[in-house]
Order: structure tokens, then C-alpha cells, then sequence
């Protein structure tokens, strides 16, 4: 860089700032900020593209979303987010939130919690939740790591990767999380890593517009517990390693063989190949849950 | 398919039918919305009862879920969207519960949970009856909480306490636990369902109007005398947050050492200075008696009829039933401790006797029975000859 | 609260010192290599984000997409500001 380039330019300074806020300072629980997340932590930028969605891409008003989270760093977001919240026991986010929507129809879950949380103790509750087609969108952040807890490997973790409790590397295949939330049923399903901001805020956004179970799937880096046992950098070289790994892929790749949507992970290189893109969203799509319990049972108040 | 409302809220008369049948019964009357349970002998037939009945009066969901732990937090949820919801389960289910209940205890989400008790522990002996869940009702979940729990012994008490166990959820905003047992929920009695305007139903507090919604706070007991703050629910606009964790008055949480003896005390509290809202002990022939037998739920039934017989043989005997079994009704111990010695008649290997020795401050006599029957007459009428004895 | 005002294209950009923690996505990203991080520490002990070249600045908003603690942003004009908080 030339002496031209580290110039600090400070003639550009606007002296007395009055009224200046983050777009999505409303939506913010201010008492909570700065978050507990580590810096550049995926989390955040999670946090971030979530407001956007229900700001810029998503009808419904602010007054019927609400969001519940489960434990884990993940578990924290819905504790930063100014709507109606619930911060619920481990893995049981999505049967809370059902009964919120069973109870009241016309509210909107959003779910946002780890990939810990949703897949390994809560994996009965997701598999259920997505069978009976209940309108809640599913945000899961997946780091392939338990962060919260100081680094221990996840059902995502990938084979040979490090961790506090795999010192030699893992042994176990990793889960997809996107094919078994489909195998399941749900009717709405996307993969995006947090470098892909804008596509993730969409992404989002038309999942809270559809009607059903919907599930984004969100590759986000841990780079203090993952990365750092890993060598795979700081929060800058895993998201770049991100952007380097992501593949394109939509409904009309996949076809009917989901494992085209596998990650692959090489020990010493990092995540290899992810597959990014909308996967599935149903258009003929099945009567969601609430509304047939409406039209079974007139009830009067 | 459509259902239209179809049955009557309330059957006013007199009836001959089971414990299960008068819990769902208080339960529609209560004014339950929701309802969501997993399938365990002997609950089975609340549920089933309970999916047939609850449409078809207008309620709006009463569904089995995949699993224990998916019901208590599904009614923990409907709980705050303002509906009032039960869920019920035996033994093992109740163990699974634990966590979600903890989390109610927590979250002061008022909830009813009908525990009908089977011989244990583990897969136990399903279809017969115990009261071997006592102290977990208590002592069940991680750390400090103040259990509500009533024992009824009748089909008669089955629904009058499903409703009071509604109305204390709602006004001390807690979840309660009904507790009875295999027997007295399938036995078969006479039961007297009362006009609908004789029976109260109590809501919980919610917001007043005109409160600030930006700066309501969900857990704020400001002149709130009996300290149960009120309560707003999910789309109403108050953005409320919940957590299991150690919070705020406005829910957000914060790890503090003093925030967090501070709320688990005011929990305490809350129950402490509304214990005149619980039901009083039913006493049989105390004022004069030497011995009493302190029991609860079926084996006081067996414990009626022994003290009885004890009376007719000149032995002074006098019966204390305990309804309210948390929080434990210790002045009733200690206002006869000193002029009567005490016996508790109980199906399990004696945990109803662990508060009341600590109360009475002195040793007191088990009649345990497992295995299906309460103690009967003959096992605490001898009891009570061998306590004259001495 | 640190604002700086582009010369031509007049949005701004505003950095909270209070809310950085330093992680540097804001400037590894930025396209035109308008950031940089700060002499001093904030008061938990970071080096914080700073706008060192606004004239480079193309408004792709980048930085304000990576963030993970909302801590840089772009707005359009200040007047345009002040009546979105109180609408």
C-alpha cells in the first residue's frame, strides 16, 4: 500500500452528530447490546440479515412475529431482538413455539437457535414440527460446533475435524441438516453462509411470507472454538474460506438426490464445498397446520 | 370435517362416574383452551375424554404430541398467548417433564399438570396405583422452587380441585400440580356437578389499561401487594420477553448474584403470603384425640374407616387429610404435635412422613403399603392399638 | 458516535465506538479499503473501527452487512434521520 492509501482523511468528519441510529436500532433490546458474542462472531451478522428480512423483504407486522431461541450462542439472539420473545430450555424452542401458534394462528414464529439445539436433543421436536407442516421458520445457525459450552464437536462437526472433546479428530459422520428437515416435511428450505448477506436477508424474507414450515439452514464461523482448533483463522479467513467453498445450487441441481446438498470438509484445507441456495420451496404446497384446525372446529368465544 | 359446538359446557346433576372423567370435566368448566399430552396408563383416559370433549364445546386444540418433554413446553407457550392449558401424565412422564417444569416455575407461566401416580420407580407397575411421586413434585426439578400441589380423594374433590388447582395457577401465576393416584382416577362414584353460576373461575391479572406498552415489564411486582405481577401475552404488543435464566423485571437476563436471590425469594414469597388461597386440611375428630393419622388422596379413605373403628373400640383417633400437600401445611402439625401422637398412613416407602416429622419435631409411625392397595383399615387400626399400647 | 459525510454523494457513515469489538470484517472487506482500525481502545479494551478515507467510499454497503454488533451503519441524509426515529 502506498503512503497515498494509509492516509487518514479526517476533513470528511461531521462535527455535533444529532440524530444519527442503526437502521435497525428500533428492533433492538438497547440494555443488552453490545452482545456477548465474540468479535466477528456469524452470530451477529445472523442477527443482522434476520432484521433486514422483516424490515425490508417480509409483509407481516412487527406486532405477530415472534421469536424463540433454545440454548447455546445462538439461543442468545432472541434476547438482543425487540419483539416478543422467549428464551427457552435446551432443544425445546420449536415445541414452544408450536403451542404459541397452535394457541394463536395469526402470530409467526421465527426459531432461532444453534445447530446443537435443534439437532441433536431437539431433533424429535424439529422432525415433528416439519411433519405437521406448522407455519414457523426455522433459523438454524449451524457453526459445526457446541460454542456456548467452551468447544466441544456437534452432530455437524465434519469427520477428522478437532475439537476439546475430539483431540484426535472426530470419528462420526456429520449430519445434513437441509436434507433431513425436507426428508421431514418441510415445504420451505435454504442454505446460505453469512458472507452471502443479501441472499440470506431474502432468503429469509420469503420464508416468513410462506405459509408452512420453513428452515434456513445458516453456515456461520465459530472461529474461536471450530476455527481456532481447526487452523482455520480468524473470523476474516473463515468467512472468506466461505466464500471460496460456496457452489450454487437450486431446486433444479438437486433433483431428487439431496445429497448433492452434502458439505465437504479436508482436514488441513477447511470446508471445501457448500452448497448454497434456495433447495426447496413448494409451490402446490399442503394445507398448513393451524388452518386445519381451524376448519375442523368452528368454535365460538 | 368440520365440528360445530355441540355439547354443553357443563352438565349440572348428579352423576356416577370416574376420577378421570371429573378432571376433564373441571377442566372445560375452567375455561381450558389447549391441551396437549402423551399417552400414559392411567392418565390414557383423560386424554382420550379430553380429545373428544374439548372440541366439541369450542375449545380450539386437545392433541397428543410426539413426546412428554414436547407437551410441557407446547402448554408452556399456549400459556402465554393467555390461554389456560393442562397437561397430564403419571410417573415416568413426570420425570421427563422436570426441566419444562422448572422452566414454568421460572417463568411464572400459569399451568396445570395432572399427575396420576403409578407404582414406581421406572416403568413400575402401570396399572396400579402408588403415591411414590411426592417429594418430586417438590424436590423433582434442579434448584429452589415453590411447589403447588393438591390431593384430591374423591371423584367429587377429582373436579372441585381441578378447578381450584386452575383458579391458584391463575391467580398466584405458577403452575400447579394435581396430584392424585390411580385409584381415586379410575375409581367410580357419585358425583354432584353444580349450576354454572355457583361455580367461580378465576383469570389472571393482566396489564391495566392504559399501561405504557414500550415500558411494561412482564415480571414487575410494584404495587402488586400479593406479589404476582401481571401478565401480558405474545401479540399484544408489549414485546415481553421470557427465559429460564436468572432475569430482570422485564425479563432480560442478567447473571448477578443478588438479582438472582432476590427473585428466587419473591418466587417463595408469592406463595407464602397467599397461603390462606390454598384448601385447608380436612379434619376428622381431632379436637380430642391422642392419635391421629395423617394422611392423604386414597389411603385416607382407609384411614377414615380405621379411625372410626378405633373410636367405637374407645381409642381417641382423629384423622388429618391433607388437600394442599405443597406448600406443606405445617401449622396443622404443629398445633397438635404436642397433644397427639402421629401416624401417616401412605403408599410408598414414606415421603409424606419426611415434612411431617420435621414439623412435629418428634418420631412418627409409618404405615407404608406398595404395590397397588392403600394401607388398609386393618394395617393402621393396628398401628394405632400398638401406638395406645406404648 | 463517529460520522463522517461524503463530499458528493452526501450519505454518511457512522461508526459506534461504544458497540465495536474490533474484529475487522468492516475493514477487510470494505472494496475500496476505506477503514481502519483506531489509534486508541475503546472503553472495554478494543481497537475499534474507523472511517480513515470516506472520499474512496462507494456506498456498497458492506460494512454495515458484515457487522455482527451493528456498530457501523450508512444512512442517506441526517434531517432524513431524525424524522424516521420519531415516525
Amino acid at each position: 500500500m502506498t503512503e497515498e492509501e494509509l492516509k487518514i482523511d479526517k476533513s470528511t468528519l461531521v462535527k455535533n452528530p444529532k440524530g444519527f441510529k442503526h437502521p435497525h436500532d428500533e428492533l433492538l433490546r438497547k440494555e443488552a447490546i453490545p452482545t456477548i458474542y465474540c468479535p466477528g462472531c456469524g452470530i451477529g451478522t445472523t442477527i443482522n440479515a434476520f432484521l433486514e428480512a422483516i424490515t425490508k423483504y417480509c409483509t407481516i407486522p412487527h406486532n405477530d412475529v415472534f421469536v424463540v431461541s433454545g440454548i447455546g450462542c445462538s439461543g442468545r439472539a432472541s434476547g438482543y431482538i425487540n419483539l416478543d420473545g422467549f428464551h427457552s430450555i435446551h432443544g425445546r424452542a420449536i415445541p414452544f413455539a408450536s403451542g404459541v401458534e397452535i394457541a394463536q394462528p395469526k402470530l409467526k414464529p421465527v426459531i432461532i437457535s444453534g445447530d446443537g439445539d435443534l439437532f441433536s436433543i431437539g431433533l424429535g421436536h424439529l422432525a415433528h414440527a416439519a411433519r405437521r407442516n406448522i407455519d414457523m421458520v426455522v433459523i438454524c445457525i449451524n457453526n459445526a460446533i457446541y460454542g456456548l459450552t467452551g468447544g466441544q464437536d456437534a452432530p455437524t462437526t465434519p469427520v477428522g475435524a478437532f475439537s476439546k472433546t475430539t483431540p484426535y479428530g472426530k470419528i462420526s459422520f456429520p449430519f445434513n441438516l437441509s436434507h433431513i428437515t425436507i426428508a421431514n416435511g418441510a415445504t420451505f428450505c435454504a442454505r446460505y453462509t453469512v458472507y452471502e448477506y443479501i441472499q440470506l436477508a431474502k432468503a429469509i424474507g420469503r420464508a416468513m411470507n410462506h405459509q408452512g414450515f420453513s428452515f434456513i439452514e445458516v453456515i456461520s464461523n465459530c472461529h474461536v472454538n471450530f476455527g481456532r482448533h481447526n487452523n482455520l483463522g480468524d473470523a476474516i479467513a473463515m468467512r472468506q474460506m466461505f466464500k471460496n467453498a460456496r457452489v450454487k445450487m437450486d431446486e433444479k441441481d438437486i433433483g431428487l438426490d439431496y445429497h448433492k446438498t452434502d458439505i465437504t470438509y479436508e482436514v488441513g484445507k477447511g470446508f471445501t464445498k457448500i452448497p448454497t441456495g434456495i433447495f426447496l420451496e413448494e409451490r402446490e404446497k399442503p394445507e398448513e397446520f393451524s388452518e386445519r384446525i381451524v376448519h375442523a372446529y368452528e368454535f365460538k368465544k | 370435517m368440520v365440528v360445530e359446538q355441540h355439547q354443553p359446557k357443563i352438565y349440572p346433576g348428579l352423576h356416577f362416574k370416574n376420577g378421570n372423567w371429573a378432571i376433564v370435566e373441571g377442566a372445560i368448566i375452567s375455561g381450558i383452551a389447549e391441551f396437549f399430552a402423551y399417552p400414559i396408563s392411567p392418565a390414557s383416559e383423560i386424554v382420550e375424554y379430553l380429545s373428544y370433549r374439548l372440541p366439541a364445546v369450542g375449545g380450539k386444540a386437545a392433541f397428543i404430541v410426539e413426546d412428554e418433554i414436547a407437551s410441557i413446553n407446547m402448554c408452556i407457550g399456549a400459556s402465554w398467548t393467555g390461554s389456560k392449558v393442562m397437561t397430564t401424565t403419571s410417573g415416568p412422564g413426570f420425570s421427563l417433564k422436570q426441566e419444562g417444569i422448572g422452566l414454568a416455575y421460572m417463568t411464572e407461566t400459569p399451568l396445570v399438570i395432572v399427575n396420576v401416580q403409578r407404582g414406581g420407580p421406572s416403568t413400575g407397575l402401570p396399572t396400579f396405583s402408588a403415591q411414590g411421586d411426592y417429594m418430586q413434585v417438590q424436590f423433582g426439578s434442579h434448584g429452589d422452587y415453590p411447589a403447588v400441589a393438591l390431593t384430591p380423594w374423591s371423584v367429587q374433590e377429582c373436579f372441585e380441585l381441578t378447578i381450584k388447582a386452575f383458579n391458584l395457577s391463575e391467580q398466584l401465576r405458577t403452575p400447579v400440580i394435581l396430584l392424585t393416584d390411580g385409584e381415586v382416577s379410575r375409581m367410580m362414584e357419585s358425583i354432584t356437578i353444580p349450576e354454572e353460576k355457583e361455580i367461580e373461575i378465576i383469570n389472571r391479572k393482566t396489564p391495566a389499561k392504559g399501561t405504557d406498552k414500550a415500558t411494561f415489564k412482564q415480571f414487575d411486582v410494584t404495587n402488586q401487594p400479593d406479589l404476582v405481577p401481571p401478565m401480558a401475552h405474545f401479540g399484544e404488543g408489549y414485546t415481553i420477553f421470557g427465559t429460564g435464566l436468572t432475569h430482570l423485571d422485564n425479563g432480560v437476563p442478567l447473571l448477578d448474584e443478588d438479582l438472582h436471590s432476590k427473585l428466587i425469594h419473591r418466587l417463595f414469597k408469592k406463595i407464602e403470603i397467599n397461603k390462606n388461597l390454598f384448601p385447608e386440611p380436612d379434619l376428622h375428630n381431632v379436637d380430642d384425640a391422642e392419635i391421629i393419622v395423617i394422611a392423604t388422596g386414597i389411603s385416607a379413605r382407609s384411614a377414615l374407616e380405621a379411625i372410626n373403628i378405633a373410636r367405637e373400640k374407645g381409642i381417641k383417633a382423629g384423622l388429618i387429610r391433607l388437600v394442599t400437600v405443597w406448600p406443606f401445611p405445617e401449622e396443622i402439625i404443629e398445633k397438635y404435635t404436642k397433644k397427639a401422637e402421629f401416624i401417616v398412613a401412605e403408599m410408598s416407602m414414606g415421603q409424606l412422613i419426611w415434612p411431617v416429622e420435621r414439623y412435629a419435631r418428634k418420631k412418627c409411625t409409618l404405615v407404608s403399603r406398595l404395590g397397588g392397595t392403600p394401607p388398609s383399615p386393618k394395617q393402621i387400626l393396628k398401628a394405632i392399638e400398638e401406638l395406645k399400647q406404648r | 458516535m463517529e460520522v463522517h459525510q461524503h463530499p458528493e454523494k452526501k450519505h454518511y457513515i457512522v461508526t459506534e465506538e461504544i458497540r465495536c469489538k474490533g474484529c475487522g470484517l468492516c475493514i477487510d472487506f470494505c472494496p475500496k479499503n476505506c477503514l481502519g482500525f483506531s489509534e486508541e481502545y475503546n472503553e472495554k479494551g478494543w481497537r475499534v473501527a474507523k472511517m480513515h478515507r470516506m472520499n474512496d467510499c462507494i456506498k456498497c454497503y458492506m460494512c454495515e452487512r458484515m457487522c455482527p454488533d451493528f456498530a457501523i451503519y450508512i444512512t442517506e441524509a441526517e434531517t432524513k434521520e431524525v424524522s424516521k426515529a420519531s415516525g
